[in-house]
C-alpha cells in the first residue's frame, strides 16, 4: 500500500517540513506531485519522530502548503548504471537530457558509495604522461591520484583540463578502456559547451558521460552531481575496468550550493559560514579517487575550482588540498604576460609524484631535476623581490643569473602551446638546459654524477 | 526493558525518546544492522547517541540496544601488525568479509580469536598478584614478547595455573582469588574503555630523547621519550612525510601510527612501506612493531573522533608492559573538526570557529595521557605523542594550533616558504622550540659530550642572527654587508643547506646518529671560527669562498658514510691546510 501525504507543514529555503510521516528512513528519496502536474524529488535529511525534513532538489518555487502530495520511494538516492551511458548527456541528477530516450540500467547504486577499505587500495604508482612540461617534470600525476586545478575566474583552467584530457597517455591502456566523466557544477552553457566540443575534437566523445548542472539549474541539485558523477565512474572503474579521468568544474559553487543548503536547515556555521562538515563532504567526494587491489580499472579526478579573489586559503581551496594529492595553482600574473598555461610552480605539488617517477618509469635524473628547478626558481623570487627594492642595476651578479633564468623558466618551460604535446624526454632535457644557464656551484641539489651527465654549462 | 527505538535522526546523531537505562558514554547497538554508538547526552526525555557508522536507512522504531559498559577496546595479543578502523574493527578482516568497500554494521572480532599463542605462564599457584602485573608472556611477533597483565583493578592470590602451551585468545590459563573471596578466569586479553587513562604507579620526569636520527629534530628541538609534540603546518608543507619519517625511524619500541580523517591512498603507501623497510636493530620488517590506526577523511566522523582514543589506549597498554611507544596521530585538526561536526549536530553554542568550547580539556586529557612513568608491573615505559595539526589557511593563530601549543612542549613549525624552495624538513627554525631542554641537558652531556651542547647553542645563535641579517638583506642586497656579516651569512647557508635540510630518500641521509650530527656541527663550526681568524686579518671573504669549504661542508652529508666517521678528521684537516694558505 502507498501512503501519499498531503501538503506540508513548513517551507525554509529548499527545506519543507512535513508532519505525521511514518515508516520513513534516514536519507530515502521522496517524490513529491504538485497539483500543476510537475513532479519533484526530495530527501529526507532529518527526522524528529514523525516529523521530518526534506531537501527539495528543484527547489521550492510554487509549492504551498496545501498543493502537494509526497510519496516515500523506500530506498536512497540511487544512480541507474549500464555500459550505455557512455556517450550520454544527463542533467544533474543523473537523467538524460540529450534526447537520446530513457536508460535502461543494469544495475542501481547507493550515490553515496561507501569508503574503500584502506587496506584494499593499491598505492598508485603509474605515472600519466599528460605532454605538459610543467605538469610532466614538477607535478607529475599518477593515475588513481586526485589532483586539482586551482584557478580563478577568467584564467585558463578549462583549456589546461583539455589538453590533458586530449593528451594523457597512461601506459598499459589503450583507447579502449579510457573514459572521461565530466560533471559540470554551476558552470555556464557556454564552457559546458566549450568542453563538449573539445571532447568531440579529440575524438573521445563516444566515451564521456556528462553530467550538467548548469549556473541556470537548481542549486540544490548541485549537491549530487558530484555524487552521481563518480557513482558512474566507480561503476566503470572498478566493475568494467576502465581507467577513468573524472573532471569536475567547479567545486567552489558546489561548495556554495552546500553553504546555502546548510543555512537554510539552521545549522551552525563555520569558517566564512561554510557548513562545520566542509571538510567531510568533500573528502567523501575525492576520497572516492583510487585503485582496488585486483580491479584493474582506476579513478583519476581533476576537480578545478576557482579561488574566490584568487586567494588560496579560503575555505574551499584550503580544505581541498588537506584532502587531494598534491595540486596544481595557476597564477594570474603569468597569465597577464601571456604564458600559457600559467602554472604557478612554487605552490603547485604532486605527493604522489616521488614514486611513480625515476628508474623504470620516467628517467633516473628525474627527481633530482624536480628538486633543482624548484629550489633555483625559489631563489628568482628571491632575487625578483630585491631588484623590486633596490632595482635590477645594483643586482649582485649571482642575483642577476637568477633573474635570467627566470625569464628563461617561465617563457620557455613554463609557456607552452595550447596544441604542443612535450614528450617527457624532451621536457626534462629543456630543464636542464635552462640549469645551465647558472654556475654549476649553485646546483646544490644535484649530485655531481648528474651534473657530469648534463650540466652544459 | 529492550523496547528503546530510534525517535529521530539527523546526520550521525540518533535520539531515543522516554529511555531512562541508558549511562552516559555507555556502547549501544542501533537498528538491524547493529551499527556501533555511543551515548553522548540524556536529558529526562531524550537520550542523544552518536554512531560511529553511516546513518542511511535508519527508521524511527528501529531498536536501539545497550551493552551496559561504556566504548572500549579490546587489549591481547594480535594487535602488533594490523590495521584497524577508528573503533579497533581489523579492516584486513573486514576486507574479507566485505570487500573493497567497507560496508555497514560488520561484526568482526579486533582480535583473531582462533589464533594459537606460545603461552609462557609466570606465575604458581599461592603467588599474590596485583593490578597490571605480568602473569604469562609470549612472543606476538619475532621482535617483541606480549606480557599478559592482570586488568589494573583486580588483585589476589592465584588459585591454578595451566601449564605452559598455546592457548587462544579466550581460553582461561589462570584463576585469581580477589581479596573478597571471588573467583577470576584469567585469558589472554581484557577490555578497556578507550576513554579512561590506564593508572601508573608514578610519573617520571621525562629526561631520556626520543632519537630521530633526524638532524633539526635532534639537536635544535628535541623531544624526550614520554614527551609531546605538535607538528603543524598548511598543505604540502610535508606533516604527514615528517610523521612517517619519525614513525620509521625513532627508537620506540612500538609505533601506533593513528591516520585520523586522512588520505586513503596515504595509509595504503604507509602498509607497502613499513611492510617493506627492515628494522636495522632486528633485521624484521617494521610492521612486526607497529600498530596502524585507519580512520580516513571519508570513514564516518564519529569513528574519526574515537580513534584518538583507540591509539593512545593500545599506546598506554604497550607502555604498561614496559615498553616506550610513540603514537603519531595525523592529523589532530580533523580530530577536533569531528569534535566541531558532532557538535553541531547537537546544537551546542559554539565557541572561536564554531568549534565547542570543550575543545582545550579535550585536547588537554588527551595530551596528558602522554608521558614516562613507573608502570604498575615494576618497569618504566613511555608513552610519546606526536600529533600533527593542519591550520585551516595555514594561519597558526586558529583555535586547534593555539590550543595544541598549550598542552604540547615541542612546537615543530613548518613553513610554507620553505617547502616551496623544497627545503625538508620545512622546520622553521626560527619559530619553533622544545621546552625539553633542561630535562634532555644532561643526558646529552653524558652521552655526547659537554661540546655537544655548546655547538648546539651556537647553532642556534649562527641562525638567529642570520636571521636578523636577512632583514637588512631584503632591503639592500648582501654585498654592502661588512666581511664578518657576510662570512655569518655563508655559514649559515652551510647550516641551512648542509646541516638542517636532510634528504628522507637518499639511502645514508635519511637517518643520521646522533655521533654524525655532532661532528657535523663541530665542523662546520670549525669552519666558522677559521674563517672568523682570516676576516679579522682584513683579508676579504671571496678569497675563502674560493677555496671551496663552504660547498664541500654543503655535500657532506652525502658524502661522508654514516659508518665513516673518522672521515671528519680529514676534513678538519684540509680546512687548516686551505685556510693556512691564504693565512699572510
Amino acid at each position: 500500500m502507498i501512503i501519499e501525504y498531503v501538503g506540508v507543514k513548513e517551507i525554509n529555503g529548499s527545506l519543507v517540513v512535513m508532519d505525521g510521516v511514518k515508516g520513513v528512513s534516514n536519507e530515502e528519496i521522496v517524490d513529491i506531485k504538485l497539483e500543476n502536474g510537475t513532479s519533484r524529488q526530495g530527501r529526507v535529511v532529518q527526522i524528529d519522530g514523525e516529523r521530518i525534513v526534506v531537501q527539495v532538489f528543484e527547489g521550492t518555487r510554487r509549492i504551498s502548503l496545501t498543493n502537494t502530495r509526497t510519496r516515500l520511494t523506500g530506498h536512497p538516492m540511487e544512480m541507474p548504471l549500464t555500459p550505455e551511458l557512455l556517450g550520454r548527456v544527463l542533467d544533474g541528477a543523473g537523467r538524460p537530457i540529450d534526447g537520446l530516450g530513457a536508460i535502461f540500467p543494469v544495475k542501481k547504486a547507493n550515490v553515496n558509495g561507501t569508503p574503500i577499505n584502506p587496506v584494499s587500495r593499491v598505492y598508485p604508482k603509474n605515472y600519466i604522461n599528460t605532454g605538459i612540461s610543467t605538469i610532466d617534470t614538477l607535478m607529475t600525476l599518477i593515475r588513481g591520484q586526485k589532483l586539482p586545478i586551482f584557478s580563478g575566474s577568467g584564467m585558463t583552467h578549462n583549456d589546461l583540463a583539455v589538453q590533458i584530457v586530449r593528451q594523457a597517455k597512461i601506459s598499459g591502456a589503450d583507447s579502449k578502456n579510457f573514459g572521461v566523466v565530466f560533471a559540470a557544477m554551476g558552470v555556464q552553457k557556454d564552457v559546458a559547451e566549450y568542453f563538449r566540443k573539445s571532447f568531440e575534437e579529440s575524438g573521445v566523445l563516444s566515451r564521456v558521460v556528462m553530467l550538467l548542472n548548469l549556473s541556470n539549474d537548481p542549486i540544490i541539485e548541485r549537491t549530487l552531481t558530484p555524487r552521481c558523477a563518480l557513482t558512474v565512474a566507480e561503476y566503470l572503474a572498478f566493475e568494467l575496468d576502465m581507467h577513468i579521468l573524472v573532471i569536475m568544474t567547479d567545486m567552489t559553487s558546489y561548495a556554495e550550493a552546500l553553504r546555502e543548503f546548510s543555512s537554510s536547515k539552521g545549522e551552525i556555521p563555520g569558517r566564512k559560514g561554510y557548513p562545520g562538515y566542509l571538510y567531510s563532504d568533500l573528502a567523501s567526494l575525492y576520497e572516492r579517487a583510487g585503485m582496488i587491489k585486483g580491479h584493474p580499472g582506476s579513478v583519476t579526478q581533476i576537480p578545478i575550482l576557482t579561488m574566490p579573489n584568487d586567494d588560496i586559503t579560503h575555505p574551499i581551496p584550503d580544505l581541498t588540498g588537506y584532502i587531494t594529492e598534491g595540486q596544481i595553482v595557476l597564477d594570474r600574473a603569468l597569465q597577464g604576460q601571456g604564458f600559457y598555461p600559467p602554472v604557478s610552480v612554487l605552490p603547485s605539488l604532486s605527493r604522489l609524484m616521488k614514486d611513480g617517477i625515476g628508474e623504470g618509469y620516467t628517467r633516473a635524473d628525474h627527481q633530482a631535476l624536480a628538486n633543482q628547478l624548484f629550489a633555483s626558481y625559489a631563489k628568482v623570487i628571491d632575487a625578483r623581490a630585491l631588484a623590486s627594492v633596490i632595482g635590477e642595476e645594483e643586482l649582485s651578479p649571482i642575483d642577476k643569473k637568477y633573474i635570467e633564468f627566470g625569464k628563461l623558466f617561465e617563457s620557455r618551460f613554463v609557456n607552452q602551446g595550447f596544441t604542443e604535446n612535450r614528450t617527457i624526454d624532451r621536457s626534462l632535457d629543456l630543464g636542464w638546459e635552462l640549469l645551465s644557464a647558472l654556475p654549476r656551484a649553485e646546483l646544490d641539489r644535484v649530485d655531481d654524477a648528474l651534473l657530469d651527465n648534463y650540466y652544459r654549462g | 526493558m529492550n523496547n528503546n527505538v530510534i525517535y529521530g535522526i539527523n546526520g550521525p546523531v540518533v535520539t531515543v525518546k522516554n529511555a531512562d537505562c541508558f549511562e552516559m558514554m555507555e556502547m549501544v547497538h542501533v537498528g538491524a544492522q547493529n551499527l556501533v554508538g555511543e551515548v553522548i547526552g540524556i536529558t529526562d526525555r531524550l537520550t542523544t547517541i552518536q554512531v560511529y557508522e553511516e546513518t542511511t536507512g535508519l527508521k524511527p522504531g528501529d531498536p536501539v540496544t545497550g551493552t551496559g559498559a561504556p566504548m572500549n577496546v579490546l587489549l591481547g595479543p594480535g594487535i602488533l601488525d594490523n590495521i584497524f578502523d577508528g573503533i579497533e574493527r581489523p579492516l584486513k578482516e573486514i576486507e574479507q568479509q566485505a570487500g573493497a568497500f567497507i560496508s555497514r554494521g560488520a561484526t568482526v572480532s579486533s582480535l583473531d580469536p582462533e589464533r594459537l599463542w606460545a603461552v609462557t605462564l609466570k606465575v604458581k599457584p599461592g603467588d599474590r598478584l596485583e593490578g597490571g602485573q605480568i602473569y604469562a608472556t609470549l612472543p606476538e611477533t619475532p621482535v617483541i614478547e606480549h606480557r599478559v597483565l592482570l586488568r589494573p583493578d583486580l588483585s589476589g592470590v592465584v588459585k591454578e595455573v595451566k601449564p605452559d602451551g598455546e592457548y587462544r585468545l579466550h581460553d582461561v590459563i589462570a584463576v585469581l582469588e580477589d581479596d573478597l573471596g571471588d573467583c577470576h578466569e584469567l585469558t589472554l586479553c581484557q577490555q578497556w574503555p578507550i576513554r579512561t587513562a590506564r593508572p601508573v604507579q608514578q610519573r617520571l620526569t621525562p629526561s631520556i630523547p626520543l632519537i630521530t636520527g633526524q638532524r633539526i629534530m635532534d639537536t635544535l628541538f628535541p623531544i624526550a621519550k614520554g614527551g609531546t609534540a605538535a607538528i603543524p603546518g598548511g598543505f604540502g608543507t610535508g606533516k604527514t612525510m615528517n610523521q612517517h619519517q619519525l614513525a620509521k625511524w625513532c627508537d620506540a619500541d612500538i609505533i601506533i601510527y593513528v591516520g585520523c580523517g586522512e588520505r586513503g591512498n596515504e595509509m595504503s603507501q604507509v602498509l607497502d612501506e613499513f611492510s617493506e623497510l627492515i628494522d636495522p636493530k632486528s633485521n624484521r620488517p617494521m610492521t612486526d612493531r607497529t600498530v596502524l590506526i585507519a580512520n580516513t577523511s571519508n570513514m564516518p566522523v564519529a569513528a574519526r573522533e574515537a580513534s584518538i582514543y583507540t591509539g593512545i589506549t593500545l599506546a598506554e597498554y604497550y607502555r604498561d608492559m614496559g615498553y616506550h611507544v610513540a603514537m603519531m596521530a595525523d592529523s589532530t585538526s580533523r580530530w577536533a573538526e569531528a569534535l566541531r561536526e558532532i557538535s553541531g549536530r547537537l546544537e551546542e553554542m559554539p565557541a572561536e570557529e564554531g568549534f565547542p568550547a570543550y575543545l582545550p580539556s579535550r585536547l588537554a586529557e588527551f595530551y596528558e595521557r602522554g608521558g614516562r612513568a613507573d608502570v604498575l608491573c615494576g618497569t618504566e615505559g613511555s608513552v610519546t605523542l606526536i600529533g600533527a595539526v593542519s591550520p585551516q589557511g595555514s594561519d597558526f593563530s586558529e583555535p586547534v594550533t593555539q590550543n595544541t601549543k598549550r598542552f604540547t612542549r615541542v612546537f615543530w613549525a613548518l613553513d610554507k616558504a620553505l617547502a616551496y624552495a623544497r627545503h625538508y624538513p620545512a622546520i622553521n627554525w626560527i619559530n619553533s622550540y622544545s621546552e625539553y631542554f633542561n630535562d634532555l641537558d644532561p643526558w646529552f652531556r653524558e652521552n655526547l659530550g659537554d661540546d655537544f651542547v655548546e655547538f648546539r647553542n651556537r647553532v642556534s645563535a649562527l641562525l638567529q642572527e642570520e636571521s636578523s641579517l636577512m632583514e637588512i638583506v631584503k632591503l639592500i642586497g648582501s654585498d654592502v654587508l661588512p666581511d664578518d656579516q657576510k662570512l655569518v651569512i655563508e655559514t649559515a647557508r652551510v647550516l641551512r643547506v648542509g646541516f638542517l635540510q636532510q634528504n628522507a630518500f637518499h639511502a645514508e641521509d635519511t637517518y643520521v646518529p646522533l655521533e654524525k650530527q655532532k661532528r657535523m656541527m663541530q665542523v662546520i663550526l670549525y669552519l666558522h671560527t677559521k674563517s672568523k681568524e682570516i676576516v679579522s686579518h682584513g683579508i676579504p671573504i671571496s678569497k675563502i669562498i674560493a677555496t671551496g669549504l663552504f660547498d664541500k661542508l654543503t655535500k657532506m652529508k652525502y658524502d661522508i658514510p654514516n659508518s665513516r666517521l673518522e672521515m671528519f678528521d680529514d676534513y678538519m684537516k684540509e680546512i687548516d691546510d686551505k685556510l693556512g694558505a691564504i693565512l699572510p
